[in-house]
């Protein structure tokens, strides 16, 4: 059993551009649930549509991968109207089931082999960063995500970071979008409009009756955490293939594990939790199909390579009993139990 | 504070009304006019109001016993609950069919039967929610600071002042959660005025509140007209209805079905059948038996 390779490998994830992807898409639940307090269990459909409104935008439509990414983006804003209009005027849990059922509708219509020229149906769609994105077909996906990258050919960084120029610069654009999601977002929170947000969360007639407009504030909610999750979304699809077979509703499950870990009404939470979940999940993911077969485990290695999920649904449990407020909330912020 | 003298001797309005007393008398000068205003849960009419008038810097009492649609009534009025048919206006202005928001905006604001205070925000943040037309608290001001920061600072100042009047104001920075169920009720009254409100609708404020607080509620009701605001209130209490409302209204059965100054209402045989009792000026004791007040007895 090779521990140093299983650590390195981990540790990998810390930075990764997964872990990136998913700690945007936490921001924005945590902009849903942990200041707004709606349930969004859908936030899978959100990055959805971001990612394959990119990939659709340059395969299909020819775009360049920019004006591609506000394809995704605005898909997003769009499906966040259709679910607010005629949810948000209804009590939270009706949202949260709602967004269920639209995001599997979402994954569902993606998977279907009525669009299959367009979505590539169960195949998913590959080769839109341009080439070098995909092996098969360099042609396909000119102009690209790929093609911006202005860093030359060949190998960077130490271990456990040696990466090549492709993952450095996906690296650094992640970086930067999400440190600027990130103060965009501590800067609303923490502003008046922040202030109402938290208030509508707590008590949304009381919110009403001093005059303020609680649906239009949901609706700003609701889409802003969507672009968050559609941003999440296109991060996934610049490092690699879409397949809605990822947008599954064990993925929000996961992004929700990430922000209670972190704290739901923080603005840096999201990004902890998503960094301890995803280093942990990797981790354990090597460990115990190395434990298994070293023969110390009595599973078969791809047995072993399940229990990670028993095990994060256990502490996801454990947590929410123990710690609602996440590691990084303020403990007399109970947001999850009240 | 000058607010106990005034509590000691409140000033009563009166001559508020025009014409013969009867239930929807006309006022000299009403703030909120309803006409026909009719709320039906399936087969219950929850409020069936045919005419009434509130009249403009006084305190009204809305009293009346449990389930007679008080409470309905105040949704109706705010925005709240939408009713089946009715018309009502404020200032004038029809309020029919507004969302509850817009009414607030009108200057009609209303405080809650189970408080409504925002747990997880602080007291000051509570207090500087009710504040009206703050830059900062739209989307794309918000994330220019500079934009807010002046009008900011104003609303806490007024915010402290409002505070310290209410005796809340070393609990600024406490989460709301964490005050007492009374303080709540001051908190929600207290962020009620930031709102610079013209008409205040107050639904049981001294439900569940101690005799001493519920002195200084009182003083702060009274301070509100002495502020040129109206205050229509629901409460059971008749010895504050007394001590405080010009005018009270009396609800039985989601209708009007007395109107009057307080002493004059309390007489009302209607009144005292619907809603009060017999024994209202009588220890529960003496009622029940269990206790002879030898006073009491005497004159039996």
């Amino acid at each position: 059993m090779d521990f140093l390779a299983i650590f390195n490998s981990s540790i990998s994830f810390i930075l990764a551009p997964t872990t990136i992807a998913y700690a945007l898409a936490t921001l924005g639940l945590a902009v849903h649930f942990g200041f707004g307090g709606l349930l969004n269990m859908g936030m899978a459909g959100f990055m959805a549509l971001g990612a394959y409104g990119y990939a659709i935008g340059v395969l299909t439509f020819g775009l360049p991968w920019y004006f591609a990414a506000f394809v995704g983006i605005g898909a997003s804003v769009v499906f966040a109207l259709i679910l607010g209009i005629p949810t948000l005027r209804l009590r939270g849990d009706y949202l949260a089931i709602v967004t269920i059922a639209a995001a599997e509708i979402v994954r569902l219509l993606l998977l279907s082999s009525a669009f299959g020229g367009i979505t590539g149906s169960a195949d998913g769609l590959s080769g839109f960063n341009g080439p070098g994105g995909t092996i098969t077909n360099p042609t396909v996906g000119a102009g690209g995500f790929n093609e911006s990258n202005p860093i030359p050919p060949g190998d960077y960084g130490f271990v456990p970071f040696l990466d090549n120029e492709r993952t450095w610069y996906l690296r650094i654009v992640g970086i930067i979008i999400l440190t600027l999601a990130i103060f965009l977002v501590w800067r609303l929170v923490n502003s008046p409009w922040g202030r109402v947000i938290k208030g509508i969360r707590e008590d949304e007639d009381a919110v009403r009756s001093l005059g303020k407009n609680v649906f239009a504030y949901k609706m700003q909610a609701l889409i802003i955490g969507g672009v968050l999750g559609a941003l999440g979304g296109l991060m996934l699809a610049f490092s690699t293939n879409v397949n809605s077979s990822v947008y599954v509703t064990s993925l929000t499950f996961f992004l929700w594990t990430a922000l209670l870990l972190g704290g739901a009404a923080t603005v840096f939470g999201p990004l902890a939790g998503s960094i301890i979940f995803w280093v942990l999940q990797a981790f354990l993911g090597l460990l115990f199909p190395a434990l298994a077969d070293a023969g110390l485990m009595p599973f078969t290695t791809i047995q072993a390579a399940q229990i990670k999920y028993i095990i994060v649904g256990f502490a996801l449990v454990l947590l929410v009993v123990y710690r609602p407020q996440g590691l990084f909330g303020n403990k007399k912020e109970l947001t999850f139990v009240k | 504070m000058s607010s106990n003298e005034s509590s000691s001797t409140p000033v009563k309005s009166t001559g508020l009304h025009v014409g013969a007393i009867k239930p929807g008398v006309a006022k000299k000068d009403p703030i909120l006019v309803a006409d026909g205003v009719h709320r039906q849960f399936g087969g219950l009419v929850a409020v069936d109001v045919e005419h009434v008038e509130i009249p403009r810097n006084a305190i009204t009492a809305l009293i009346g016993p449990n389930g007679a649609g008080k409470t309905t009534f105040f949704n109706l009025l705010t925005g709240f609950d939408q009713p089946d048919r009715g018309a009502w206006s404020f200032n004038g202005n029809s309020l029919a069919k507004l969302s509850a928001f817009k009414v607030a905006r009108r200057g009609l604001i209303r405080t809650f039967q189970l408080t409504k205070a925002l747990g997880l925000l602080t007291v000051m943040d509570n207090m500087k929610l009710g504040s009206t037309e703050q830059t900062g608290e739209k989307l794309s001001a918000s994330l220019f600071p500079f934009l807010w920061k002046k009008k900011e600072i104003e609303i806490e100042a007024k915010a402290l002042e409002i505070l310290t009047r209410f005796k809340l104001d070393t609990k600024r920075d406490d989460f709301a959660a964490s005050l007492s169920g009374g303080q709540r009720k001051l908190l929600e009254m207290a962020r009620a005025l930031m709102t610079n409100p013209e008409l205040v609708m107050l639904d049981e404020p001294m439900a569940g509140v101690n005799p001493a607080l519920t002195q200084s509620l009182l003083d702060h009701i009274l301070n509100l007209k002495k502020d040129g605001m109206t205050v229509l209130f629901v409460e059971h209490d008749m010895q504050m209805v007394r001590h405080i409302a010009d005018w009270v209204i009396v609800m039985a059965e989601g209708k009007v079905v007395a109107e009057g100054a307080p002493d004059e209402v309390m007489k009302n045989p209607a009144v005292i059948d619907a809603y009060l009792g017999s024994h209202q000026d009588i220890d529960l004791g003496a009622v029940t038996g269990r206790i002879t007040l030898p006073k009491i007895s005497k004159e039996k």
